[in-house]
């Protein structure tokens, strides 16, 4: 029993392998690989940044505040990437509130002009003379040359590309490709095709795919500046927002468009998702301005059957729609036979960019890094200079039976991390502090138990008799004395803030804890120690 | 063999009158305080905006101070943080004011530049913004009242289920005074009451609760064992019993709360000071408060319940032997 919860709770704090996702100095992101214990800390421990966002009334009233918040919520999940963190933490709260949680940012500023910006949707005729991938081997070939010329060149012009590529290929270890084991100076030199041997063609013109953990490493390349004089003119690259599954493989579409965009959002006046009665097909019916439907009306009698990629803050929103005929002031986008959500999602992305919702920081928390570290570095020392303090009490007070207390007390410190752990719960600086402070508490139920046996054995009993009668009397003072303290700490759970949660949730995972250390391990501690000695002795208690 | 109160006969009930004023004595001052002054509250409560800076040597408070004079931020509290170069700024908002939600964004924004002009740029660093607007803080007060509430209700309802209601009667009493004196105690020492510590609050009254609960369980335990023996000596025994454990427990929960208090930072000093006190006053309430009243309330309402049936019946807990 004590061994398969200690075997547990070691699974659980053993470091693992995280992948993190993190942002270069010139705004690209890479995947590192980091090895840490898996506890999750609170943004007041690793420095980070916690928004709530609401709808801006200062300029009048919003109209449907429920919508506005949904089409804000699409805006900012589209610019997920943007943030630059490994787990960004997006989501609404109650039917008004946005909350965003990034851990790790170290300027403020940036995140709330992402957070606040407006969004901007643009409507983009696909690649329809698959111009770009004609353009792929000149585009190859300006790479290696690039790569061949003067490497210090290069490398003043965009450092940190060509280290992210070193550094996300060294980490992703993968056969197949020869930039794995080069080293800097001849990487690109080395490469088949930079570019063309990462992109598969996709099923519509302008279309193609790059596996999703390649993700990363192919948009640094497609943003040297080398790539992008060596772009066909009149040619944008947009990556799709999610990525999509074939054959079980997540792949990461990326489209070839226009520069130009046939319509933009401020046309745009509304959009809704409906069933075909008749098709039975999920469909979305949007509505133009009246000089948008003008400028749509000719756009789309030109491009006909041409492809038009939906994108949204710089991201290719679903599979771009085929038009099918000249459309004037409304039309519809047919999506086949998917869920009704799905049509929805689409609507609201419409909307996101027609309707640009405004909001306001009513909440903001932002604590920088080093002062988190310093955080955890002054709980550590609390926690230690504690735990020694309690020890010596301890050893001091009850001798042998007091090391019983230490061993046990150090189950219960394992027992409370694994726990944090196992629970996914998020460790803050009052958490930390709850911690320090269970650390008192912890030993209370063994006191309790120590204080019982020495009283039974005054009455004259065997040790055995008094151990057993010391557990078994002091189980209820132990339990009521505990229940109180629970309750409380369920309450601040239910009330509190990220950090104050924290405080709860390891006061009451330290509660459970200490009874199960004291009425599993301590117990079979004192009956090993009792049976080694055949002469029932005095205890030393 | 190492033992504290080894067998002590401490005649605890007599002192009560001591241990009465004493406690009157103490909260009186910091309480008419609180009546006068109110509670220090943070912004978490009030609505506001804090920053918190280590700034370069040779830059004091004054100099910040000068240096927001002619800004909006001319009344803007500011105060070392720990050590000489960490300061903290606060810019609470008028609650009378008419505040639009921007406001707590711009005095960030105004701070920074004003920093940036007069000691530049590289002179400070910012090591923590909270920004919070009214409306926030309103609904954190809200959350916290019904957060207090409702773990006052449920902390009754299990002393109603588990013990005899003179003994409920008392453990409330005692846990009144440790709300009473450590609210003197913040006021007295004008702690900054954030909602950390609030949470301080709550777990004291957890914390002191723990300690009266395991003196009444002796009591319950004693009133059957010694039938005989009048209530007045069966308190005293029961808390001379349970002394070397409330002794201990306080002891290794203090040797915690100060080296939170000492060790762990600035951030979470006001937590550790309110836990501290918290431990000292509900130890004291546990050991000179809770029984006199518990023998109080005997006195006026004497009854069979006390030692009747109710009080035995611990779910499994009845140890027969």
């Amino acid at each position: 029993m004590i061994a398969g919860l200690i075997g547990l709770s070691i699974f659980f704090l053993i470091p693992r392998n995280v992948t993190q996702r993190v942002r270069a100095v010139d705004g690209t992101m890479k995947d590192t690989l980091v090895r840490r214990v898996p506890i999750n800390l609170g943004l007041d421990l690793r420095g980070g940044i916690y928004l709530a966002l609401e709808l801006d009334e200062s300029q009048g009233r919003v109209q449907d505040p429920e919508d506005a918040i949904d089409r804000a919520l699409t805006v900012i999940r589209t610019r997920i990437d943007e943030f630059g963190v490994t787990e960004p933490l997006i989501q609404k709260v109650g039917s008004d509130r946005i909350v965003v949680q990034l851990a790790g940012i170290d300027d403020p500023g940036r995140a709330k002009q992402i957070v606040q910006r407006s969004a901007y949707l643009e409507w983009r005729i696909t690649d329809m003379d698959q111009r770009f991938r004609e353009a792929l081997p000149a585009i190859d070939g300006a790479l290696r040359r690039a790569g061949v010329r003067a490497a210090p060149g290069v490398e003043a012009a965009t450092p940190s590309a060509v280290e992210q590529l070193l550094g996300a290929d060294s980490q992703t270890t993968v056969a197949d490709t020869t930039l794995a084991d080069a080293d800097s100076s001849d990487v690109l030199e080395d490469g088949p095709g930079h570019l063309s041997s990462y992109l598969f063609a996709g099923q519509i013109p302008g279309e193609f795919h790059v596996e999703e953990e390649r993700y990363l490493q192919v948009d640094s390349i497609i943003r040297l500046d080398v790539t992008e004089r060596a772009l066909p003119r009149g040619i944008e690259l947009f990556w799709g927002l999610e990525p999509v599954s074939m054959g079980g493989r997540p792949y990461r579409p990326l489209y070839a468009v226009e520069d130009r965009a046939v319509i933009t959002g401020e046309y745009l006046t509304d959009a809704s998702a409906t069933i075909d009665p008749g098709t039975r097909s999920a469909i979305v019916r949007f509505e133009l301005t009246r000089r948008g439907g003008r400028i749509f009306g000719r756009e789309s009698a030109e491009h006909v059957e041409d492809y038009m990629a939906i994108i949204l803050d710089g991201r290719v929103h679903r599979q771009p729609p085929i038009i099918r005929s000249r459309i004037g002031r409304s039309g519809q986008i047919e999506l086949g036979s998917v869920a009704l959500q799905e049509a929805q999602d689409l609507a609201l992305v419409l909307r996101a960019g027609a309707l640009p919702a405004r909001l306001s920081i009513v909440d903001e928390r932002a604590v920088g890094p080093s002062l988190g570290h310093d955080s955890i570095e002054q709980g550590t020392r609390a926690a230690i200079v504690a735990a020694v303090l309690v020890l010596v009490v301890m050893a001091v007070y009850y001798k042998k039976a007091g090391l019983l207390a230490i061993a046990a007390l150090l189950f219960y410190v394992t027992f409370t991390l694994a726990g944090l752990a196992s629970f996914g719960a998020t460790l803050t600086l009052p958490g930390l502090a709850g911690f320090v402070l269970s650390l008192g508490l912890a030993v209370d139920a063994n006191v309790l138990i120590f204080e019982r046996i020495r009283e039974e054995l005054r009455m004259d009993k065997t040790p055995r008799s008094a151990v057993d009668a010391g557990f078994q009397n002091a189980m209820p003072a132990i339990i009521d004395a505990n229940v109180t303290t629970v309750l409380t700490a369920a309450f601040l759970f239910q009330f509190g803030t990220q950090a104050v949660r924290g405080f709860a949730v390891t006061l009451i995972i330290g509660i459970v804890a200490s009874l199960i250390t004291a009425v599993f391990v301590t117990r079979t501690f004192c009956l090993i120690w009792l049976q080694r000695r055949t002469v029932t002795q005095e205890l030393s208690i | 063999m190492f033992r504290l109160f080894d067998d002590a006969k401490y005649d605890v009930l007599a002192v009560w009158r001591i241990a009465a004023i004493a406690a009157v004595v103490f909260m009186l001052p910091g309480l008419s305080l609180l009546l006068f002054r109110g509670l220090n509250t943070s912004i978490e409560f009030t609505g506001g905006t804090l920053i918190q800076l280590s700034a370069s040597e040779g830059i004091e408070t004054a100099d910040i101070r000068s240096a927001l004079a002619p800004t909006e931020l001319d009344g803007a509290e500011i105060q070392t943080f720990g050590a000489p170069d960490e300061f903290v700024v606060r810019a609470r908002l008028d609650s009378d004011e008419e505040v639009s939600e921007a406001t707590t964004q711009r005095t960030g924004v105004v701070l920074d530049s004003v920093l940036t002009a007069v000691f530049g740029a590289d002179s400070y660093e910012i090591q923590r913004t909270e920004a919070i607007s009214p409306k926030v803080g309103g609904e954190l007060r809200t959350r916290v009242q019904q957060a207090l509430f409702l773990a006052f209700g449920a902390i009754f309802v299990v002393i109603w289920f588990r013990y005899e209601w003179r003994f409920g009667l008392a453990a409330v009493a005692a846990t009144v005074h440790d709300i009473l004196t450590t609210l003197a105690f913040i006021s007295l020492v004008n702690l900054e009451v954030s909602l950390v510590v609030v949470a301080g609050l709550l777990t004291i009254i957890g914390y002191s609760l723990n300690d009266t609960i395991v003196t009444f369980d002796r009591v319950r335990e004693n009133l059957k064992k010694y039938k005989r023996k009048s209530i007045y000596e069966i308190l005293n025994r029961s808390i001379n019993e349970t002394l070397p454990r409330t002794v201990l427990t306080s002891g290794t929960t203090l040797a915690a709360t100060l080296a939170l208090l000492f060790l762990a930072g600035q951030s979470i000093s006001g937590f550790a000071a309110v836990m501290t006190f918290g431990v000292l006053t509900g130890t004291f309430s546990s050991i000179f408060i809770a029984s006199p009243i518990l023998l109080a309330i005997e006195r006026r309402w004497p009854g069979e319940d006390v030692r009747g049936a109710k009080t035995i019946s611990q779910a499994g807990a009845t140890v027969v032997r």
